[in-house]
Parts: C-alpha cells; sequence; structure tokens
C-alpha cells in the first residue's frame, strides 16, 4: 500500500530527487528490517536516500511530516512521508466495523510547492485511549466518553490554540479541518467547541474508507488537497498519546496541479466484497486449511534476495546496449535471437510501464490464498516481456490484450520462518 | 567387439570460472564466465555447437531441474541440451554424454558445462536434503564426512595401521594439496597450511577433522570435444585426447553382503581397471604423469591411490608421507590444489579435473606445470564409500 500510494504520489523524475522517506505506521510487518528501504527499493530511490521507520503512536504519520518539514528545511530536495496502515481486529467488534486499511502519502519540497507549511504545534501526553503491546495481535480501548472528554476535547483545543497564536491567526481562516477518530461525530463537537464551522470540517470518510489508523489524517489531507481552491487553509491533527497540529496553505499552483488517481480515484475503484471469510483468511483470523500444496517448504535465501534485489524489489530488467531489446530479468546474453550479445544491458526500469496480457489462466491447481491462482505472460509497451502473478481480477474480465499495470505486493509468506517475500504482480489497468 | 573411446575424441577447448563464495554471482554469470573461457579457447562460435551436457547435482538449492538452466543462461542455439546427475560424478558424466555424442557421428562439435551454485543453503556445507522417500525411512541419519569416515575406520582396521599414522598420512594429503593451490588463481582456498594446523583442527566426524575436508563453493567448468580431424582443420595445436572414460556404479554389494571389509572402493578398482584396458595402460604408477582425484577427504584420496593401483596396496600411507603424490613426486595429484583448494560445486568438480589436467597437457599450466605430462587421470566419485559412483577419465597427447 506504501508502494502504491508512493507512486501514486511521484512520478519517476521526482523520485531522484527524494533524499528522504520517512514511512510511519503502527503494523509494520518488520520489527528489525528496514520497511522504509523495502519501499525506496520498490519506488527504485537513490541509495543515498535516508530512510526512517516511524511507528509507536497513531500520530506516527503526522509528527513523520515535521521531520519531513525539517529535512526539507536543513536541505533535503525532498522527503517523502508515508502512513501506511492494516491493523487486525477481533471478530465481531466495533473496530471490524470501523477500520479500513489504506496508505496515502505527501512529498515536502520547497520548489512548486502545492501547500505551503505554515506552522505547527504539539504537545505530548501519556493519554492511553487505547494501546497494543508487542506480542499481542489486537488493540484494547478504554471508554469512548473518556476518550473524548479527557482526550480530543481537551488536547486538540489546545494545540489548534497554541497554533492560531504562533500564526497569528483567527479560527475563521481556517477553511479545512481534519481530525480523524473512530468516533463519527467527534471532529465535529471538537470544531464547536473552537467556534468553527461543521461545513469546514473534513469529512472523515469513516462509512466508504474506514479509519486508517496512522495513514488516516495524511490521507484525509491528500483528499482535502484534491479539492482545495488556492489560499485556503488546511489544519490537520493527528492525534495519539498527544497531539500534533499543522497548518498548510494552498498555493495558486494547486489548481494546476497533476491529476492524480487520489482518494477519490481509489475510492471509486472499489470492488464491493461480501465474502467475510474471505476478509478472515487475509487477516489471519482463522485457522484455515490452504491444503497440501502450500506445504512446500518457502525458503528465500537471503543471499539470492540481496544478489537479486534490483530485480525482485525494483523490477528492474535489462536493455541492450547493442540492439535496444528490452528483457526481464536482466542477463548475461542478450534474449534478442538477433543478437546475443554479451554483458550489455543496462539497467532499465520497467515497474511503471503498462503492459498487455499476452496469454492468461485462472490456475485452480496450484496454491494460492485466494484462489484460483491468475498468472501469465505479460508484454510491456516499451519492450520485454515477463511470466508474472496476476492480481485484483474481477472473474470474466480478463483477456488476451487486457492491459495492466505492475504492484508491489506480497509474494508469499514463510509461515516457518516469520517471513514474507515480495515481488510485482500484473492488475488490470 | 567395441573398441572404446581411445584417440576417438579430443578437447577443443576448455574454462573454468574462478571458484569460491561467489556472493554476488548467479548461476548464470558462473556458467558464462566458464563458456567464454572454453569458447575462446575452441577458436568457434556457439552456433557451431550441436549438442551439449549440463551436470548440475543438486537443484533444490541452485539453478533448478532440467538442461533449461543452461540452455537458457548461454541462450543456446535450441539444441540437445541434456541435463546429467550422478551425484559428485556428475562432471565426468557430462563430458562423457558429449564424447560418446561425438563419437557416434551423431554430432561434430559437443559442450560439456558442470555449474553448481551451492552458496545460497544459508549454511556452511552441503544443503540437507532428502535421500529419496524410501531411503528416508531406514537412512542413519549421516553427513557426508560422517560416511567417508566409515572408509577410515575399514582402511585402518583392515591394514592394522596405526591411528596416529594415518592421522599424518591424511594430514599431508592436504598440506601438499594447499602448497599447489596456493598458486592457483582460480582456487578458492590460496594459502600454504602446516601438518600440525591439519591434525589439530576441530575433528568434524572422527578421524576426519576441519582441514580433512574439502569446502563447499560456487563455480562452473566446461569443456568443448569433437574429432581429432575437426580440430587439426581448426587449427588446434597439441590436441589432447580422451584416451578412456568408464563409470562403475555399485550394485548394494558393499552396503549388504559381508563380503566388503569396508576398506576400500569397489567400484574405484574396476572403474580403474577398464580405463587402463581402454587406454592401453599396464603399469599406472610408471605411466601416469599425474591425478586429480576426488579428494572429498583426505583419507579418500589416501585410499583412492591404492584403488587405482597406483599405490601398492595397504602401502598408502607409506607412500603419501614418502612424498611420491606431492608436486615433485612421482605421480603428483591434485596438482591445481584439487577439490581441498577449489572446494566443490558438485557439477563442476568432475570438468574442473580434466581443465587442470588439459592445461598440463598444453604446457599452459604456468607456475604449476609439470615437466613432460604426458597422461593424465581423473578420478570422481558420487555417494559414500558403500554404495556410489566412481567415474574415470584418462586424457593424455593425441
Amino acid at each position: 500500500m506504501a508502494v502504491a500510494a508512493s507512486r501514486d504520489a511521484t512520478e519517476a523524475a521526482m523520485r531522484d530527487n527524494i533524499e528522504a522517506l520517512f514511512l510511519a505506521s503502527t503494523t509494520h510487518p518488520f520489527l528489525d528490517r528496514q520497511n522504509s528501504v523495502i519501499v525506496s527499493e520498490a519506488l527504485n530511490l537513490p541509495q543515498t536516500v535516508r530512510a526512517m521507520d516511524a511507528g509507536g503512536s497513531q500520530r506516527a504519520g503526522t509528527t513523520a511530516m515535521l521531520c519531513a518539514v525539517d529535512a526539507v528545511r536543513s536541505g533535503c530536495s525532498s522527503a517523502l512521508v508515508i502512513g501506511s496502515e492494516h491493523r487486525r481486529t477481533r471478530v465481531g467488534s466495533r473496530m471490524e466495523m470501523l477500520s479500513g486499511d489504506a496508505a496515502a502519502a505527501i512529498v515536502m519540497g520547497s520548489e512548486q510547492v502545492l501547500a505551503n507549511f505554515v506552522d505547527a504545534y504539539y504537545v505530548s501526553c501519556d493519554l492511553v485511549d487505547h494501546y497494543r503491546m508487542d506480542g499481542f495481535d489486537f488493540d484494547y480501548e478504554w471508554e469512548e466518553r473518556w476518550i473524548r472528554d479527557e482526550g480530543y476535547m481537551k488536547l486538540v483545543p489546545l494545540a489548534v490554540s497554541k497554533l492560531l497564536e504562533k500564526a497569528g491567526l483567527s479560527i475563521s481562516e481556517i477553511d479545512h479541518f481534519i481530525l480523524p477518530s473512530l468516533q463519527q461525530q467527534l471532529s465535529t463537537a471538537v470544531a464547536k467547541q473552537l467556534k468553527l464551522g461543521s461545513d469546514k470540517v473534513v469529512d472523515g470518510l469513516i462509512e466508504r474508507c474506514g479509519h486508517s489508523g496512522v495513514a488516516h489524517p495524511l490521507l484525509l489531507l491528500a483528499h482535502t488537497l484534491e479539492r482545495a481552491a488556492p489560499g485556503e487553509r488546511i489544519l490537520v491533527i493527528g492525534f495519539g498519546q498527544g497531539c500534533d497540529a499543522l497548518l498548510f496553505r494552498a498555493t495558486d499552483a494547486i489548481a494546476g496541479a497533476p491529476k492524480k488517481r487520489g482518494v477519490s480515484g481509489w475510492l471509486e475503484r472499489r470492488a464491493p466484497d461480501s465474502n467475510y471469510a474471505r476478509f478472515q483468511t487475509f487477516n489471519a483470523l482463522v485457522e484455515r486449511d490452504y491444503g497440501k500444496r502450500a506445504e512446500g517448504d518457502k525458503l528465500t535465501p537471503m543471499s539470492a534476495l540481496f544478489r537479486n534485489r534490483k530485480m525482485v524489489n525494483s523490477f528492474l530488467g535489462g536493455r541492450c546496449s547493442k540492439c535496444g531489446t528490452v528483457q526481464f530479468p536482466k542477463s548475461v546474453y542478450c534474449v534478442n535471437p538477433e543478437c546475443g550479445a554479451a554483458a550489455t544491458q543496462a539497467d532499465h526500469p520497467i515497474a511503471d510501464e503498462t503492459g498487455t496480457v499476452r496469454t492468461w489462466t485462472a490456475d485452480h491447481l496450484t496454491f494460492d490464498m485466494n484462489p484460483p491462482a491468475y498468472f501469465g505472460m505479460v508484454e510491456f509497451g516499451a519492450g520485454g516481456r515477463a511470466m508474472v502473478d496476476f492480481t485484483d481480477v474481477v472473474p470474466e474480465t480478463l483477456d488476451v490484450g487486457t492491459p495492466v499495470t505492475l504492484q508491489f505486493r506480497i509474494k508469499q509468506f514463510d509461515k516457518q520462518r516469520g517471513f514474507r517475500r515480495y515481488f510485482w504482480k500484473a492488475s488490470p489497468a | 567387439m567395441a573398441s572404446g573411446i581411445k584417440d576417438k575424441i579430443v578437447i577443443l577447448g576448455m574454462g573454468c570460472s574462478r571458484f569460491g563464495e561467489r556472493w554476488d554471482d548467479e548461476p548464470a554469470q558462473l556458467m558464462s564466465e566458464a563458456f567464454e573461457e572454453c569458447i575462446d579457447d575452441a577458436g568457434i562460435s556457439k552456433n557451431d555447437i550441436e549438442a551439449a551436457w549440463f551436470a548440475s547435482a543438486i537443484d533444490s538449492v541452485n539453478v533448478g531441474p532440467s538442461a533449461l538452466p543452461l540452455s537458457m543462461a548461454l541462450r543456446l542455439p535450441n539444441i540437445p541440451v541434456t541435463r546429467v546427475e550422478n551425484m559428485c560424478a556428475s562432471g565426468t558424466e557430462a563430458l562423457r554424454g558429449a564424447a560418446y555424442a561425438v563419437a557416434s557421428g551423431a554430432v561434430d562439435i559437443a559442450l560439456a558445462l558442470g555449474c553448481e551454485k551451492l552458496k545460497d543453503t544459508g549454511y556452511g556445507g552441503l544443503p540437507q536434503r532428502s535421500r529419496g522417500v524410501t531411503n528416508d525411512l531406514h537412512y542413519p541419519n549421516l553427513s557426508a564426512p560422517g560416511s567417508f569416515a566409515q572408509l577410515a575406520a575399514g582402511y585402518r582396521a583392515a591394514h592394522r595401521i596405526d591411528k596416529h599414522d594415518l592421522k599424518r598420512a591424511m594430514a599431508h594429503v592436504s598440506v601438499k594439496s594447499h602448497a599447489n593451490g596456493a598458486k592457483n588463481p582460480k582456487a578458492h582456498l590460496r594459502r600454504e597450511i602446516t601438518e600440525e594446523q591439519a591434525i589439530g583442527a576441530p575433528m568434524i566426524a572422527e578421524p576426519i577433522g576441519l582441514y580433512d575436508c574439502c569446502g563447499v563453493s560456487d563455480g562452473a567448468s566446461c569443456a568443448i570435444v569433437t574429432r581429432p580431424e575437426i580440430a587439426r582443420s581448426l587449427g588446434k595445436q597439441n590436441l589432447v585426447a580422451i584416451k578412456a572414460l568408464q563409470v562403475c556404479v555399485s550394485n548394494g554389494t558393499e552396503v549388504g553382503h559381508n563380503s566388503w571389509d569396508g576398506s576400500h572402493l569397489v567400484t574405484t578398482q574396476i572403474a580403474a581397471r577398464r580405463a587402463y584396458d581402454e587406454a592401453g595402460i599396464k603399469s599406472p604408477r610408471q605411466e601416469i604423469s599425474m591425478t586429480e582425484v576426488h579428494d572429498c577427504f583426505s583419507i579418500t584420496e589416501l585410499v583412492t591411490m591404492e584403488d587405482l593401483g597406483i599405490a601398492p596396496q595397504g602401502r598408502g600411507v607409506t607412500d603419501v608421507l614418502d612424498g611420491s603424490f606431492d608436486a615433485a613426486g612421482k605421480v603428483p595429484c591434485q596438482i591445481d590444489g584439487g577439490l581441498k583448494c577449489f572446494g566443490h560445486p558438485i557439477g563442476a568438480s568432475g570438468l574442473r579435473m580434466v581443465y587442470e589436467l588439459y592445461l598440463q597437457l598444453q604446457h599452459r599450466a604456468g607456475p604449476r606445470q609439470l615437466a613432460d605430462p604426458v597422461l593424465g587421470l581423473s578420478h570422481n566419485l558420487g555417494g559414500f564409500p558403500f554404495q556410489n559412483v566412481a567415474a574415470i577419465a584418462i586424457v593424455g597427447q593425441l
């Protein structure tokens, strides 16, 4: 999700200038293996990027944004902040009903900005509205009313008023108020407390998207930026053991900003699924029988992964400098039967290309977490082809000629050793 | 009446990659490294190769099954490519396939390439793997050093050899190989060791210590073979011909019948006899100039000297300690450093052995060059002393 959000936020050329990457989450898959580095390689960022995993609280995303501001102010050309969250929730719980999985990416820079960072105010305090300890799967929450009265209703107005004081502004000058929470009426109640019109309160998207944890403030900010007019002020709150209040102001450039898929596009692309058993399976909420074909050893030899990381993480292929043929994977000898030159291939990025399905099937025999396993041969616009797994296939809609794009996904879980490996899958465009 | 392979096949070219912990290289890179040297030596183009044999033994942590890995890595021109596997004797099997294809007249020029990428295993030694469904039900929980340690026990008992003398002879074997390997830029291990270091090294499987074992490494080696007249027409000089190719496989007698005393390798003895007949050799100790034998463990090399009829039966220890198989000895063994210094990328080893013999016979072995080699013998052994595959190749001036 972090990779997908980042690719939506950045064109390939922009990625060469990203000098810092902050990946914020409370559900990083690895506690010790830098998750932000996996993302940076998937984006083919320069090796010199300052990468950092942020976490520990629901405001990790907004705090990471503050770090990104500092990074840019101290000389980074641009800094990418990603909030990404996949929380597991108890069956039948309130959290199950309100949560969603999402990622949002914001690029902070100093040139041609869509919105200026104006100022921020933040407070820290150990108010434990909910928590999740290492080794435990699910959050534990305290009473909603207490969370609202002692938490949000006290901390947020404090931070906002201090911020407005610092910035020399009045509340009436705020055009968009972003306060994500699991309580539907909460942001309106806080706005009322602040004497801010309820029409300024940004929709929390609980019903259409679900609350996406650390990602949510960034997601709502991204959604707001899609429609903010030049000059409008956007106030973003991150809440968790304290409170971050960040103030942005849209520039004139926002009017002509290139259209991205964005939050709206992703919400439009929805594919409803009423298969609760599938939801439970994907969230490891049931002890599923995957059949004997799932028993095979899924060892990833780290030496082989490292040696091939450009191919695996970045989907880099090769382009023959002699005949121009693109090939995947990169190889010693050019695959073009008319060429066959040795050691002539330069790294060639393919991940951003649109491909076409050359052949495909839905395989009901091989093991898959979500059978049938769609896979086939994809040809890429600028050259090259590969046999790959397909994903996000709506049955009956895939055929030879269907345009596809590449997505960075989990390829396999190694339950025996506690590992997961990633690779790219083709999904209908 | 079959007449054998003697002088029907010559080596047109050979290549060998650097052996070692090639962390940053895919099998394809190892194969092309060996192949580019080989095709350059042969002076032909890839499209002249009409058939190929690919030796790779452990596909679970390696290149994957079938001959596709070789054909795809080198982009061979849709020729027949066959994958062969006979455990550690696979390399010689690849050569055998290529040689027989040319000798039969089916093709003019054939390639034999062995490659093994073992260093993705993730731990030292060979990967733990199944031995076969039924075998797994009753085989002991063995390792390779443990299996060859059985040979040490049997040999010592049969010839009533003092424990310390055997240990010293085993150490001498490794010291000698390291002295040779130190001169070989393609070897993995290139420093000399002392007898004290070898004897004092940690025990792996009684009496085999760390310095009695070859290591695990990555590598590839290959040969292109043809008939003598084709080689001559291409301008090849100092032709090296195959004099004999013999494979002998256990039939279960050693491990099942009380007639075998555990002191020698039945298959090596039989393969050697047949190889000498095929090559027309009457006294191996006098006529063989050099040997490259399967020194997976130093005890194996020691016993192999007897099994090849080069050392007298029961006299292997004395012969070794006398320096008969050192570089300056009567019949130098492992002049390139052997498995001991190269490590053992399984499919590649048999061809790496022939590579050195070929270089020696062509007088291209640099600082390792022996004065006047005439005949070289390679011995490639897969399996365990109590059940195995022995493959012998004899090469010499045409």
